[in-house]
């Protein structure tokens, strides 16, 4: 049927032929320009603060264009290759990686730092998808125990690190690909038994001291308020006194006046909740719904089950960043170093966040093997 | 190779699952936004308040601000104790880099002392964060210069202004004024039971003697706050809001600070003190108690070694002689026994006795001499006042008895404070059975009454009590006692003070107590008036009575001229006197230490202040 060609279409055309999906930019862009004027106030009105993070995000959108060209079949193809030169980087992390607060992240390659840990951000789900899109879905039980290991493996490494954060985030990046692939209940029942019981032992045996006191700290943290409890309460106060309409951008005194720790970076959703209020933070939270909604479409509407579970998946984590960051900073979850993405001050998961999106959108613009 | 298997395999029902899968995901999301949603809303909507009140707590600190002391004005508005800019040398620890350094090189630059840099060291350790530190306490004006100069090499250090306490006049009005200092754990003891430690929050000093210890309350105003926006390291940013401090009350006080000086000049080398006051109203004009002190020596923090000579001078200095010199009152209550003798009529004005130079008891061995071995001769009530006869009131205390001394010498309150506005008063000593027994218990001895009868033995007064008694007789019983205070300014508005009152003395008749002033002024201006000499050609007439009150007892068959007495037994000296007789006014009290007969020694000092006040030698 033939229908009057809308600039809107046009446009549409004009995006598709550059392979940049118009809905998700758009959001993205929101988020971006929400993530300036936040860190603009909670640095103090750092305006070199604010540069360094234009170019930042000037990286990320590079780097998502550039990946969103390149055809998803390749990506397929590689996965196996790069998740295998990914295992070998974590491995050297932990033998000849920098030492940086306390823990072993970076391989230092002359030029610049490398952390390894982010790139597999990318290739677990990657290779999830590409192992079980190989048979079909649902997954076979041992084509389950191997999918696993492929998750396992560079989680136990990263958590050695040790960075529970980027751990956490990988573990389910490929636990949601397995989860989308039609993973059964019984099974998924069977293993949150497991994680159960592993707690304990992960408690006794394999977190670090800082590692327990963060943990001691989120269920109490008034026990110690000028010490490992300083950086939730004062969130909290931050947020809270927000209140509905919060106290106006600049004008937040938790964080004007450096009561808030961690401001721009892990902690800048207090800020944001200080300054905007609650109404500020359901709008925020539209945003992030907004593009989650926007990805599990391109995830459902692909044709490929490559595409599909790397796509839900890579959505899916994007949505754990989200709530994991803003759990901790108002005090529902232990304080876990991650950032509130594509806001929080920071470089190195930017431009993992801007890959993933680039992903995303050659996915969204992959061509149709089958007509209507 | 892969896309067709995936063909093959039933894309519709992978896609079916991958949806399901999908709409989950949705609504995990939606359940997990849901809690968080949640948890914000109960911080941010539920627990605002709470919340605000923290944020508030922690960007807002409350600092109280010291009220600014009333001043102290003599009657004539002039000022006597003010509140002086002073310039101190403050550091600021947290700017300091290297604190050892800093010093050594403001040691070579100020010539610091140990003991300052000891100082410092010992405030530095009771300093809050954030407070600065003060190394030197009022800089005077070469080293502040000398600091100027350099002011760029010190980071950290700066020149505080702020107000103290100053005696312009200094040691003349130590005992009437007192001084402020240093609050300490017993005034802080004393603060908490007045329930006003928040009015002291900023207060570094408080009256620690004289008016300024009376009147504190009402000197010390009432404390400010200043609420001031702090960030996270304590420092201050900025005023948010300021509840200005109200200062306390101006006090006028009826002190003359000319007479004062004057009569200090007057002191100067002797041991003693003047009480000067208005008859008509009872306002203390002058108050000297020599030897004085500064008090200004006590505002910043007396040192040990000047606080060593006060406390070691056998003169005692921080004495006020005024409310605390009790001495016996001699001669000078002659008039009051008079009074009483008259009024309970165990005497008339013509009774008359004769003076042999001894009074003696019926049957008793014991002999008690009159000052003038010879005697007096024939004297009546009168004459015994002008020349001051002993014998005369020795027999008229036998015939009173202590009991009716007590009861009547108490109405003018001599053995009770005279509620003079200063708290360091003494009590002096109204002895009677009840006390004797009290005291060494013992009976109480028909000699004991007959030393009473010329202000011997038990009995003590202070200065203060005399001049108040003297102030009595002259307003025919109507007590109008000792006060200071004259009034208070509040915002320019002078506000007069209510008199120290007090129940009066009944009048029974007026005619014996005018034959008691007419004794008085017979004293002054009579040839054989105890006083002549001293008030011979004055331009006015004055009346008074001389004292002279033995310190050390004499044998009974010893001679005093023979004897080499040591200075400190010698006769105190007094007199206590007004003027002009008719319509007084003034009246004053001179009280000697160890300086002899009272006519000769203090009945002069007194006319230099009534020549003075009326103007002779204005």
């Amino acid at each position: 049927m033939p229908v009057s060609k809308t600039a809107m279409q046009q446009s549409d055309n004009f995006l598709a032929r550059l392979h940049i999906d118009g809905w998700l930019l758009a959001g993205l862009f929101v988020l971006m320009t929400i993530g300036l004027f936040t860190i603009y106030s909670a640095s103090g009105q750092d305006m070199a603060l604010i540069q360094r993070q234009v170019i930042r995000l000037a990286i990320g959108l590079v780097a998502m264009f550039v990946l969103a060209q390149v055809p998803v079949s390749f990506y397929r193809n590689i996965s196996p290759f790069v998740y295998g030169i990914g295992i070998v980087l974590l491995l050297s992390v932990l033998i000849i990686g920098v030492t940086g607060k306390g823990a072993q992240r970076w391989l230092d390659l002359g030029v610049f730092r490398f952390q390894p840990s982010e790139i597999l951000k990318l290739f677990v789900p990657m290779t999830v998808a590409w192992y079980i899109s190989k048979d079909g879905m649902p997954p076979s039980f041992k084509h389950l125990m191997v999918a696993f290991l492929i998750v396992c493996i560079p989680t136990l490494l990263i958590a050695r690190q040790p960075d529970l954060g980027t751990a956490l985030l990988i573990a389910s990046s490929g636990i949601f690909a397995l989860f989308l692939a039609g993973m059964s209940w019984r099974i998924i029942a069977l293993f949150a038994l497991l994680i159960g019981s592993f707690a304990p032992i992960m408690w006794l045996f394999l977190m670090k001291a800082y590692q327990k006191q963060r943990v001691t700290t989120f269920l109490n943290p008034e026990s110690d308020p000028l010490g490992a409890g300083y950086h939730i309460i004062q969130s909290k106060i931050a947020i809270g006194s927000g209140g509905m309409t919060g106290k106006g951008w600049l004008q937040g005194s938790q964080s004007q006046l450096e009561f808030l720790p961690e401001r721009h970076t892990d902690f800048i959703f207090a800020v944001f909740s200080e300054e905007f209020g609650f109404l500020g933070v359901i709008g925020l939270l539209l945003v992030y719904g907004f593009i989650v909604g926007r990805g599990l479409i391109i995830a459902s509407r692909c044709q490929f089950l490559f595409s599909k579970l790397l796509a839900g998946s890579i959505t899916l984590t994007f949505f754990v960043y989200v709530f994991v960051n803003m759990g901790m900073v108002s005090g529902l979850l232990p304080v876990v170093g991650v950032p509130l993405p594509l806001v929080s001050y920071g470089g190195t998961s930017m431009v993992t966040l801007m890959s993933g999106f680039g992903l995303l959108m050659a996915i969204s613009t992959q061509k149709r093997v089958m007509s209507r | 190779m892969n896309n067709r298997r995936q063909t093959i395999r039933d894309f519709t029902a992978e896609s079916n699952l991958f949806l399901r899968r999908c709409l989950f995901a949705v609504l995990l999301c939606l359940t997990l936004i849901l809690v968080i949603l949640h948890n914000l809303y109960s911080l941010q909507v539920e627990q605002f308040e709470d919340y605000q009140i923290r944020a508030d707590g922690n960007r807002i600190k409350v600092i109280p601000v010291a009220p600014n002391r009333g001043i102290i004005y003599d009657r004539n508005g002039t000022i006597i104790a003010e509140n002086r800019p002073v310039f101190n040398l403050e550091v600021s620890l947290e700017q300091v880099e290297d604190l050892d350094t800093l010093l050594d090189e403001l040691q070579q630059l100020l010539e610091l002392t140990p003991a300052d840099i000891a100082r410092f060291e010992r405030n530095r350790k009771r300093q809050r964060r954030f407070h600065p530190v003060t190394l030197i306490a009022n800089m005077d004006e070469d080293m502040m210069a000398l600091f100027s100069a350099q002011q760029h090499r010190f980071d950290g250090v700066a020149v505080e202004a702020s107000l103290a306490r100053y005696y312009p006049y200094g040691s003349a009005l130590t005992h009437v004024l007192g001084y402020v200092s240093k609050i300490n754990a017993r005034d802080l003891n004393l603060i908490a039971s007045w329930g006003t430690q928040s009015n002291y929050a900023a207060s570094k000093n408080i009256g620690k003697q004289g008016v300024e210890r009376y009147y504190e309350e009402r000197l010390h105003g009432k404390v400010g706050y200043a609420h001031l926006e702090v960030d996270s390291k304590g420092r201050t940013l900025r005023i948010l809001e300021q509840t200005p401090p109200q200062p306390g009350e101006d006090l006028i006080l009826n002190i003359d600070i000319e007479l004062q000086l004057y009569v200090q000049s007057l002191l100067a080398d002797k041991k003693g003190s003047v009480v000067v006051s208005d008859p008509s109203d009872g306002g203390i004009l002058a108050m000297y108690s020599s030897p004085s002190y500064d008090p200004n020596l006590f505002v910043n923090g007396i040192s040990q070694k000047d606080y060593s000579k006060l406390i070691e001078n056998n003169d005692r200095p921080l004495l006020n002689r005024a409310v605390q010199g009790q001495y016996p009152p001699a001669s000078l209550i002659k008039p009051h026994l008079a009074l009483l003798g008259l009024e309970s009529q165990k005497i008339t004005n013509n009774t008359k006795i004769q003076d042999k130079g001894y009074y003696q008891l019926e049957d008793v061995e014991h002999v008690w001499r009159d000052w003038l071995k010879r005697g007096h001769g024939k004297v009546d009530v009168q004459r015994s006042i002008v020349v001051s006869c002993d014998t005369f009131f020795y027999e008229l205390a036998y015939k009173l008895g202590i009991d009716t001394i007590h009861e009547y010498m108490a109405q003018f309150g001599f053995g009770e404070h005279t509620n003079i506005d200063l708290l360091e008063e003494s009590d002096g000593n109204l002895p009677s059975r009840g006390w004797k027994r009290a005291k060494f218990n013992q009976p109480w001895y028909i000699g004991d009454t007959i030393s009473v009868g010329i202000g011997q033995g038990y009995w003590t007064a202070t200065p203060v009590q005399l001049i108040d008694s003297i102030n009595t007789i002259i307003n025919y019983g109507v007590k109008n006692r000792p006060k200071l205070l004259k009034a208070s300014m509040l915002d320019d508005l002078v506000i007069a003070e209510p008199l120290n009152t007090a129940e009066p003395i009944r009048v029974l008749q007026k005619k014996n107590w005018d034959i008691v002033q007419q004794a008085m002024f017979d004293t002054v201006n009579t040839p054989h008036g105890t006083a002549f000499k001293a008030f011979r050609n004055s331009s006015y007439a004055s009346a008074g009575k001389t004292g002279t009150a033995q310190l050390f007892s004499v044998g009974q068959d010893e001679d005093v001229d023979d004897l080499i007495i040591a200075d400190y037994l010698k006769d105190n000296a007094m007199y206590l006197g007004y003027a002009p007789a008719k319509d007084p006014k003034l009246s004053v009290i001179v009280a000697l230490e160890n300086a002899g007969g009272g006519g000769s020694n203090a009945a002069p000092i007194s006319r230099s202040v009534m020549d003075y006040w009326l103007g002779e030698t204005r």
